[in-house]
């Protein structure tokens, strides 16, 4: 035996006291609570203004009376016109909670994904949902497929194709043993293709000119369908479900970034944590999907925005991620519906019209940092 | 105590481990030795439950470690692994902080006490003023000294470690060693470096080829006619006032164009 093995000292037992540190902590804890307080009242304004902005312009004043009188009875008297009461109740305010309902799912979507294959490059489409929505929806439009939906048919047939995708993936993925973030991409670019390739056999294969235009304004991306129904209802409560889950899983997030051995001796289950987080996941980008089309690059770059502000511990990316990509999609789809006025732009030309140029600023500050 | 009782794995048709077997009692540091691929990273993983064995059983005072569960085992063995840091920048007192995972549950942020036992962590191993850097950003040493904290956090009883010298100078692979060797816990430990494992263990566990070789006090263990056949070495053994030196050449023997 060596002699260094004498005079042994507990681990950290009892002369933890002595040190009164939070590390900064506390600190941090102020900064992320300013940032996501300042971005709710950035979302709110951003409601009120993107309800407000369109073909007919409408103040905020109104707006604001318009949607209290609608949801709080108050004001009681009406001192609008009929046509701003619809186009402010019936047609606006939807597509605006939808628009930041979606931004926010796809941001945190992104955030969880990027954690789970460890691949900051990843997106929620990666995962096949999309071409599996788009798939579904093309059969809806081209083919009438999930006609006893009725008027919900193309979103119906969209989830059903997203879920069907991501299911396929998973039993792809599982198929070499256990899960991994490596099967996981492999898995999610060859089902991928494959349902790309099935989307346009039939659009080949339909010969409606037409409907083929409207596949590919869905597949871009489109907030146009909202309006108060189920499936709005629906998307609410699936992302809402989806933030809670991913805000208490913060700390599983942070470990299984690092990598599964550590997630491992950190007392998470990498495979299973993996499994619970595709679900959740799956579940939450198929809903979003299937209500406004395949919107890229909300997913790809939020996430690497909200970490620049408040850095990557998921307790605090989470959050900031939601409320940035809830803002940052009602804009673009602001710009979707002016920037042509009378006609409507897809919503993802936008989206990857602004998002590009930022992912290559980050790119190049990723690169110059070192990292 | 932790042990591992003729434990068998096999990656596919590989036989990685073959009756091996490990025990260390309370406040000893166990090391496990053997040249590459014998099987003491392997052996190390199931310790802490990333690899089920075939045969054999693993024990955490005498629970079968398949039986506990995930966080249970997580506050009661902490492990530094060999892993990369994932691209994600967290800090290092992020990285720290993570060790108190096992000890909170999902609805609990992180108190006072997790703030302060992550301090005493950080400033056990000299790495307080790393505490607001990236992680990834850091030099390895300083990542090591980082990881072995975020270990002690943890404030498990028993604490693996895979390799903690990689990537260190002299110094800090001495510093490293010495700060483990007095922690009073359960310790297993992989070393590549016979001369530190001499100096840290209290006892060694000799692998080759998946078997236990040798398994005893590093100084019935380093011993040339025990070393050589595993090493293929030449090795000369000096009894120093304060342990056991080791100086190694290549033995004649090894015919040219194999690497010893």
């Amino acid at each position: 035996m060596s002699s260094t093995t004498t005079g042994r000292d507990t681990v950290l037992a009892d002369t933890v006291t002595e040190f009164d540190d939070d590390l900064g902590q506390g600190a941090q804890r102020r900064r992320t609570a300013l940032w996501i307080g300042g971005l709710s009242a950035g979302l709110l304004v951003t409601l009120v203004l993107a309800v407000g902005l369109g073909a007919v312009a409408i103040d905020p004043g109104t707006v604001a009376r318009i949607v209290g009188h609608h949801a709080l009875g108050s004001p009681a008297d009406v001192t609008w016109t009929r046509a701003e009461d619809s186009i402010v109740w019936q047609v606006r305010l939807p597509r605006v909670i939808l628009g930041a309902v979606v931004g926010a799912a796809l941001a945190v979507c992104g955030v969880a994904l990027q954690a789970m294959v460890r691949n900051l490059l990843a997106d929620p489409y990666l995962l096949g949902v999309t071409s599996g929505a788009s798939t579904g929806a093309a059969a809806a439009i081209l083919f009438g497929l999930g006609a006893g939906f009725g008027e919900n048919a193309l979103s119906a047939s969209a989830f059903l194709g997203a879920l069907g995708a991501s299911a396929a993936v998973f039993v792809v993925a599982r198929a070499g043993g256990r899960i991994t973030s490596l099967r996981l991409l492999m898995a999610g670019v060859a089902v991928g293709y494959a349902l790309y390739a099935a989307t346009s056999f039939l659009i080949f294969a339909s010969d409606s000119a037409e409907g083929a235009r409207s596949v590919l304004f869905w597949l871009l991306g489109s907030l146009g369908l909202a309006r108060w129904s189920w499936p709005l209802a629906i998307v609410v409560v699936v992302v809402a479900l989806t933030l809670a889950a991913l805000l208490l899983w913060r700390r599983r997030l942070d470990a299984l970034a690092i990598g599964d051995e550590t997630a491992h001796t950190l007392g998470v289950p990498p495979t299973r944590f993996r499994v619970q987080l595709l679900v959740v996941v799956s579940l939450c980008v198929g809903a979003v999907v299937a209500a406004s089309g395949g919107i890229g690059f909300v997913g790809l770059v939020i996430p690497h925005v909200a970490r620049r502000f408040v850095g990557a511990a998921h307790g605090r990316v989470v959050p900031v991620a939601a409320l940035i990509g809830a803002i940052f999609l009602v804009w673009a789809d602001v710009a979707a519906r002016t920037v042509l006025e009378p006609r409507e732009l897809p919503i993802g030309i936008i989206t990857a019209l602004v998002g590009a140029p930022f992912l290559l600023i980050l790119v190049r500050r990723f690169h110059s940092a070192g990292a | 105590m932790i042990s591992a009782r003729d434990v068998s794995f096999a990656y596919g048709d590989t036989l990685v481990l073959d009756g091996a077997r490990v025990t260390a009692t309370p406040g000893r540091v166990v090391g496990l030795i053997g040249p590459n691929g014998s099987g003491k990273t392997t052996l190390l993983r199931t310790l802490y439950g990333a690899l089920a064995p075939r045969a054999g059983l693993v024990t955490l005072d005498e629970t079968p470690v398949g039986e506990l569960k995930p966080r249970e085992l997580a506050r009661r063995l902490a492990v530094v692994v060999q892993e990369g840091t994932g691209e994600l920048p967290l800090t290092v007192t992020e990285t720290v902080l993570l060790g108190r995972a096992p000890h909170l549950s999902t609805f609990q942020r992180h108190g006072r006490d997790d703030y302060r036992v992550a301090a005493a962590s950080l400033e056990r191993v000299g790495a307080r003023h790393l505490a607001g850097r990236v992680f990834a950003g850091l030099s390895g040493g300083e990542k090591q000294r980082v990881l072995i904290a975020r270990a002690l956090a943890q404030q498990a009883d028993h604490l693996l470690l895979d390799e903690p010298t990689n990537h260190l100078d002299i110094r800090y692979q001495h510093e490293v060693l010495q700060l483990v060797s007095r922690l009073d816990v359960t310790t297993v430990v992989v070393l590549h470096d016979l001369n530190l494992a001499a100096r840290y263990c209290d006892e060694l566990v000799l692998l080759d080829g998946g078997r236990v070789a040798a398994a005893g006090t590093p100084d019935a263990v380093l011993r040339p006619e025990m070393l050589e056949p595993v090493y293929r070495i030449g090795v000369q053994r000096i009894d120093a006032g304060d342990g056991v030196q080791l100086l190694f050449r290549p033995l004649d023997a090894v015919p040219e164009g194999v690497s010893a």
